[in-house]
């Protein structure tokens, strides 16, 4: 019951959009590949599987390249490899900005100083230039984990800088006194009173992450610094641009990727919306009443009309 | 009274607050020796005016926060920063505001289990009978509603009972409350304040209430302490201080606050006439080294001595005494 309760759907029409763009976009990353070979008898590597920069057409549903790459088997794998990115460095970049921020929010004296001096050290490093210098080092060496890693541990501190206000503000408030005087450790203190009052801000700092180490990703790429024989959305818009698609009008070869690329961004933004009810159960059950309000309203409406 | 056994003291207790920012390197004297006793089954109400000290005071007896010096007695022996745990299970504060001292995301039933299984040990077969007692000893019925609710679900007046259940959890001999009325609507304080006593009756707790309103002070508690800036100025049985004040400060404070019953508080008051509103205006400076008597400044009977040397304590009958130089 308590998890019908929580997969219930989403009343905010908002969230409910960006959702289903989030979940068409996971099962395309998941099943699309296999279904493109099976159904339509293509893969992302095989070069001329047709003839170079064909437009849409049955066999070719979203064109070809100048290789002669089937755009739509390229799209799909590039989902999988942009989401795992996008997911993985995500995943780091937000671990890291709580535990950081939290921990140098919480702790008085030397500890909490010294993390927090490290914290504004990492936050001065011009992200994007570090992210550069370590992808060309690494020259595509150790594929898409290698670039979700480098992404997710440049690009924490401003996330762990907003954790740690929240919860500076957090930590003098009565009800975290009252806790302390009930006994309560200072581990469970931060883990059951604090910290689910960032679960808000925790999510919507995952959610950018998301697209934050998605739009790095791509853009690595764009500028030459990933491995351009992995397909992604960032290889795929590097060759559109390499071999001038934008001249030669062949719009089914960059459109796509870049489409995708701002899809993602609308439905975290999307999603966001509904990150505030995670904090304040006034809020979820506020929620239920208006819905239910407003659903009478536009019944008697429909009723009287 | 006095005779009664001393639970909790706070022996010559200062405490000083760094400043941080601008005014580095310089230190707010909150509190300048204080001396408090608190005894088993009796209430000590605590007044004075904002930024004298009070919850400070009250912080410290409760080991919330360390004093610079002087020592925090409980039972006689000196409380240590590492008696800390021990020391929250025996002293129990109930903080002021009931809408910000309740963490919103937790229900009641975890509210008032954390103390029972911190404390008390509480097997987890049990804990579910003991927060139902809890909720019963402080008038919540039936417990069973209560049990599953949030915070925002509940009143000022429940929530702050609420508190109070999580204070009493941890079966604690001294309770001490930081101004536990204040926030609620007049019609209930009441209530608060009978379920207080109540429980002082019962149990034998012994009680530090925090308050402005001297006329709850005078209703409710046994003796009261008068604070002004970090010094504890006056004490003495309640009935002994409200209906003869000694100290200065005491009767400004007594005349400011309305009271029909007492005859002084007529504007007519003798020992008030030459006061001058505007020169009485003035708040203490707590970043200045105490010297003299903290209220000289202020006060219409102030001599040369008074600024410069500590006012002597003057007893007048058992347990009631002040620092006035107007005694000698």
């Amino acid at each position: 019951m308590r998890l019908r309760r929580k997969l219930r759907r989403p009343r905010n029409r908002k969230v409910a959009v960006g959702l289903v763009i989030l979940v068409a976009l996971v099962v395309i990353a998941i099943v699309g590949p296999v279904l493109v070979s099976a159904l339509l008898g293509q893969s992302a590597e095989r070069l001329h599987a047709g003839g170079p920069l064909e437009p849409p057409s049955g066999r070719h549903w979203l064109g070809t390249t100048t290789a002669g790459e089937d755009v739509l088997a390229q799209l799909v794998t590039g989902t999988r490899t942009s989401l795992l990115v996008g997911l993985t460095g995500g995943a780091i970049s937000t671990t890291l900005a709580v535990l950081l921020g939290v921990i140098s929010g919480y702790s008085t004296g030397k500890a909490g100083a010294l993390l927090t001096a490290f914290v504004n050290i990492f936050l001065v490093i011009p992200g994007l230039p570090l992210l550069i210098i370590i992808a060309s080092y690494t020259q595509g060496r150790g594929g898409w984990i290698m670039v979700a890693l480098i992404i997710g541990l440049t690009s924490w501190p401003g996330g762990a800088r907003v954790k740690r206000a929240q919860t500076l503000s957090l930590r003098n408030r009565d009800f975290v006194q009252a806790a302390r005087y009930a006994g309560e450790s200072k581990v469970r203190i931060v883990l059951l009173e604090v910290a689910p009052h960032l679960a808000p801000l925790i999510a919507s700092t995952f959610l950018f992450a998301v697209v934050g180490s998605i739009a790095a990703e791509a853009g690595l790429n764009f500028i030459g610094a990933g491995n351009p024989n992995t397909v992604s959305w960032g290889t795929m818009l590097f060759w559109a641009q390499s071999q001038g698609a934008l001249l030669s009008g062949a719009w089914w070869w960059f459109a796509p990727p870049g489409l995708c690329i701002a899809l993602i961004g609308t439905a975290a933004g999307l999603i966001n919306f509904g990150v505030d009810e995670l904090s304040d159960p006034r809020l979820r059950a506020r929620g239920q009443k208006t819905s239910r309000k407003a659903g009478r309203a536009t019944a008697a409406i429909a009723e009287a009309s | 009274m006095s005779s009664t056994e001393a639970i909790l003291e706070a022996v010559a207790v200062t405490k000083r607050i760094p400043l941080h920012g601008r005014d580095r390197g310089r230190v707010v004297h909150a509190l300048n020796g204080v001396d408090l006793t608190l005894r088993r089954g009796q209430i000590l109400a605590l007044v004075g005016e904002s930024g004298s000290g009070k919850s400070t005071l009250a912080r410290l007896l409760a080991l919330g926060d360390l004093p610079t010096g002087g020592e925090i007695r409980f039972a006689g022996k000196p409380i240590r920063r590492a008696d800390r745990r021990a020391h929250f299970g025996r002293v129990q504060m109930v903080l002021q505001d009931p809408f910000s001292s309740l963490n919103n995301l937790h229900r009641v039933r975890y509210i008032l289990s954390r103390p029972l299984r911190n404390f008390g040990r509480t097997p987890a077969a049990d804990l579910e009978r003991r927060v139902l007692d809890l909720l019963e000893r402080v008038n919540l019925t039936p417990a069973d509603d209560f049990i599953d609710k949030y915070p925002h679900e509940l009143s000022g007046g429940q929530r702050q009972r609420i508190a109070i259940a999580r204070a009493l959890a941890a079966e604690p001999a001294v309770l001490l409350g930081d101004e536990p009325v204040s926030m609620l609507d007049v019609s209930i304080r009441l209530d608060i304040l009978n379920l207080l006593a109540e429980l002082r009756n019962r149990d034998g707790l012994a009680m530090l209430y925090i308050t402005h309103d001297i006329a709850s002070a005078r209703y409710f508690a046994d003796e009261i302490s008068v604070m002004y800036a970090g010094h504890i100025v006056e004490t003495g049985p309640v009935e002994q201080v409200t209906q003869d004040p000694k100290h200065p400060y005491t009767k400004l404070l007594l005349a400011a606050s309305p009271d029909p019953d007492r005859p002084t508080a007529s504007s007519g008051s003798d020992d008030l006439d030459d006061l001058d509103e505007e020169d009485l205006a003035e708040p203490p400076n707590l970043l200045a080294e105490p010297t003299g008597c903290p209220f000289a400044h202020r006060c219409p009977h102030a001599t040369p001595t008074c600024s410069t040397e500590a006012p002597p304590t003057h007893t007048f009958t058992t347990g009631h005494w002040t620092r006035c130089w107007l005694y000698p």
